[in-house]
C-alpha cells in the first residue's frame, strides 16, 4: 500500500479551504499551517501564466526528516506515510532542517508537528480533510499500488510533476499540470 | 519573472519567511565541543606520544578545562530543545544514520572521560587535592592504570566530536550551504585550531609554544584550503549550491564571513603566528584569542546562513 495525494492546479482556485478544513480538523494551533497555499506567476504582463497548488507533507519515500531523526520519534507508517510521535520528540528541530519543503513545524507544546495524511480518517474508510472539503474538487487521494483508486487513475491519465525530485526525497505529492 | 508567494498567509513561527530553527545555541555548542575536541585530540595524543613531561600543559593542564566546555555546551543544547523533558530519548536509541545519534553518544562517552582525564591531573593545579574516599581513591588507581587505554578512547572519540560537528550539518540536504562534505573536515580543522591556540595561550613553555604555533600554521593553511575548496565546489555545483555561495561572494554574508572568521581568525593571526615565530615580540595572547574569535564565528556564521540557503521551486 501506498498512499499519495494529486493536486490539480488547473482546478485549483486558492481558496484555502483546505488549509482552514486542516486547522479545524486537526487542532492545529492558532498562528500554524499543516498545508498551505502557494500561487505562482510566470511571465512578463500581458503574457502570463498561474500556478495555483495546495502544499503539505510529501510523505516522501526516501524521507530525510526520518533520516535525520536521532530518536525516531519521525517514522513511517504503512502506506509510507511519515508521522511524529510526539512522546519520543525532543524538539531538537533536526527533522525541520532536514525538509526542503519546509513542512514542518514546531508545535507550541515542544514536539514537531506535521500533516498526517488524516490518518485517523483514513483508518476509518474516510479522505482526508482538505481533499473533503475542496470546493473544486481538485485534490485526489488514495493507494497508488491499487490501478483502481482515484488517485491512480488520475496520474494515467493526466501530465503530472512533483516538486524537487532532484532533491532526492521520492516525494508523494503530485501536481497535476 | 518569477514570483511565488504563500497566498494562504503561511507563518509557521521559526519556519517562515526563511528556517530560523538553531539560534545561538547550537553555533555556540559547535564551537565548544569542537574545541574541547580538540585540545582533548592533542593531550591524549602526546600523552600516547610520551611527551607528558615535556608538553606539560597539552597533556595535563588544558584539559582540565574540556569538562566545563563540554557542560557548558550540554547546556547550550538544552537549552535548545524545545521538549526538553523527554531528552532522555536520546539515549533509548542508536540511529546510525542520524549524526545527532552519534553525537548524542559520543558526548555519552567523551564528557565522562573528560571529567576522568581531568581528574587524574587535578593535583598539577591543586598540588594538597585529597580524594578522601577509599573508593575515590581506588578509582584514581584504576585509571592511571589503564591511562593508555583512556587515551586512546579520547584520542578516537575526540576525533569523532570534532567531525561530527560539522557532519551533523551536512546531513541536510535541503540546506544547500550545508550540504557539502568540506563542513566534516573543516569543522575538525577549526576544533584543532582553536585547540591548539588554547594550549599556545596557557603555556610558558617556550619550546611547547613554538610547536604548537607551528602546528597551528599548518591547520589555519588546511583550513584555508578547505574553504577555498568549499566554494569552488558549490560553484561549480547546481545552482541551489551556487546561489548559496553568492551568500558569501557579493550577498549579504560576504562581510562577516570573510573579514570575521577568515582575515580576523585565520590570516591575522597565522601572519602574527609567523613573525612570533621569527622571534618577533608578539603577545601571543592576540593571536591565539583572534583564532578562538575565528573558530566561534565560524560556526555561528555557517549555521545561520545555511538556514537562509534553500532549493528552489
Amino acid at each position: 500500500m501506498r498512499y499519495a495525494m494529486a493536486v490539480d492546479t488547473r482546478k485549483c482556485v486558492g481558496c484555502s479551504d483546505c488549509v482552514v478544513a486542516c486547522q479545524t480538523e486537526n487542532n492545529v494551533p492558532i498562528g500554524y499551517c499543516r498545508d498551505w497555499v502557494v500561487e505562482v506567476t510566470d511571465g512578463t504582463y500581458p503574457q502570463l501564466e498561474m500556478e495555483i497548488r495546495s502544499e503539505r507533507c510529501n510523505h516522501c519515500s526516501n524521507a530525510p526528516c526520518v533520516r535525520c531523526c536521532p530518536t525516531g520519534a519521525s517514522h513511517i507508517v504503512k502506506g509510507g506515510i511519515v508521522l511524529v510521535k510526539p512522546l519520543e520528540c525532543i524538539g531538537c528541530g533536526a527533522c525541520i532542517a532536514s525538509c526542503p519543503y519546509d513542512a514542518r513545524y514546531p508545535h507550541p507544546d515542544g514536539y514537531v508537528d506535521k500533516c498526517t495524511f488524516c490518518i485517523h480518517r483514513i483508518v476509518k474508510g474516510m479522505q482526508p480533510a482538505c481533499v473533503e472539503v475542496c470546493p473544486t474538487r481538485c485534490l485526489y487521494f488514495g493507494n497508488l499500488d491499487d490501478p483502481n483508486s482515484e488517485v491512480s487513475v488520475i496520474l494515467k491519465k493526466r501530465k503530472w510533476k512533483r516538486l524537487i525530485p532532484e532533491a532526492g526525497t521520492e516525494p508523494q505529492l503530485y501536481f497535476l499540470i | 519573472m518569477n514570483e511565488e508567494v504563500i497566498v494562504s498567509g503561511r507563518m509557521n513561527p521559526l519556519v517562515d519567511p526563511h528556517l530560523n530553527i538553531w539560534g545561538w545555541p547550537i553555533p555556540l555548542y559547535l564551537f565548544l565541543g569542537g574545541m574541547a575536541a580538540g585540545i582533548l585530540f592533542f593531550a591524549a595524543l602526546y600523552y600516547l606520544r610520551g611527551k607528558e613531561d615535556e608538553y606539560r600543559v597539552t597533556v595535563r593542564i588544558a584539559p582540565l578545562l574540556t569538562p566545563m566546555l563540554l557542560v557548558v555546551g550540554l547546556i547550550a543544547l538544552f537549552i535548545d530543545l524545545r521538549h526538553k523533558l523527554y531528552f532522555w530519548q536520546l539515549y533509548t536509541n542508536i540511529k546510525l544514520q542520524s549524526p545527532m545519534s552519534w553525537g548524542a553518544w559520543t558526548l555519552m562517552v567523551i564528557t565522562p572521560a573528560s571529567f576522568i582525564w581531568s581528574a587524574l591531573h587535578i593535583r598539577d593545579i591543586i598540588p594538597s587535592w585529597n580524594w578522601k574516599y577509599k573508593w575515590l581513591i581506588w578509582l584514581e588507581g584504576f585509571f592511571n592504570r589503564n591511562k593508555k587505554i583512556l587515551a586512546w578512547v579520547i584520542l578516537i572519540f575526540a576525533l569523532i566530536l570534532g567531525v561530527y560537528t560539522g557532519i551533523l550539518l551536512s546531513a541536510f540536504n535541503a540546506r544547500p550551504l550545508w550540504n557539502t562534505s568540506i563542513l566534516g573536515p573543516l569543522f575538525l580543522a577549526s576544533g584543532l585550531s582553536a585547540g591548539a591556540a588554547t594550549i599556545i595561550l596557557l603555556s610558558k613553555n617556550p619550546e611547547e609554544k613554538e610547536y604548537f604555533l607551528k602546528i597551528d600554521l599548518v591547520i589555519i593553511a588546511v583550513e584555508l584550503f578547505l574553504i577555498v575548496h568549499m566554494f569552488m565546489g558549490f560553484l561549480a555545483s547546481t545552482q541551489v549550491q551556487i546561489e548559496a555561495a553568492r551568500m558569501f561572494l557579493g550577498g549579504e554574508y560576504t562581510a562577516q564571513f570573510w573579514i570575521f572568521a577568515v582575515i580576523l581568525g585565520m590570516i591575522i593571526p597565522a601572519l602574527l603566528e609567523i613573525m612570533e615565530l621569527r622571534r618577533f615580540h608578539i603577545p601571543s595572547v592576540i593571536s591565539s584569542l583572534l583564532v578562538l574569535f575565528g573558530s566561534l564565528m565560524l560556526r555561528f556564521i555557517i549555521v545561520y546562513a545555511g538556514q537562509m540557503s534553500r532549493w528552489l521551486y
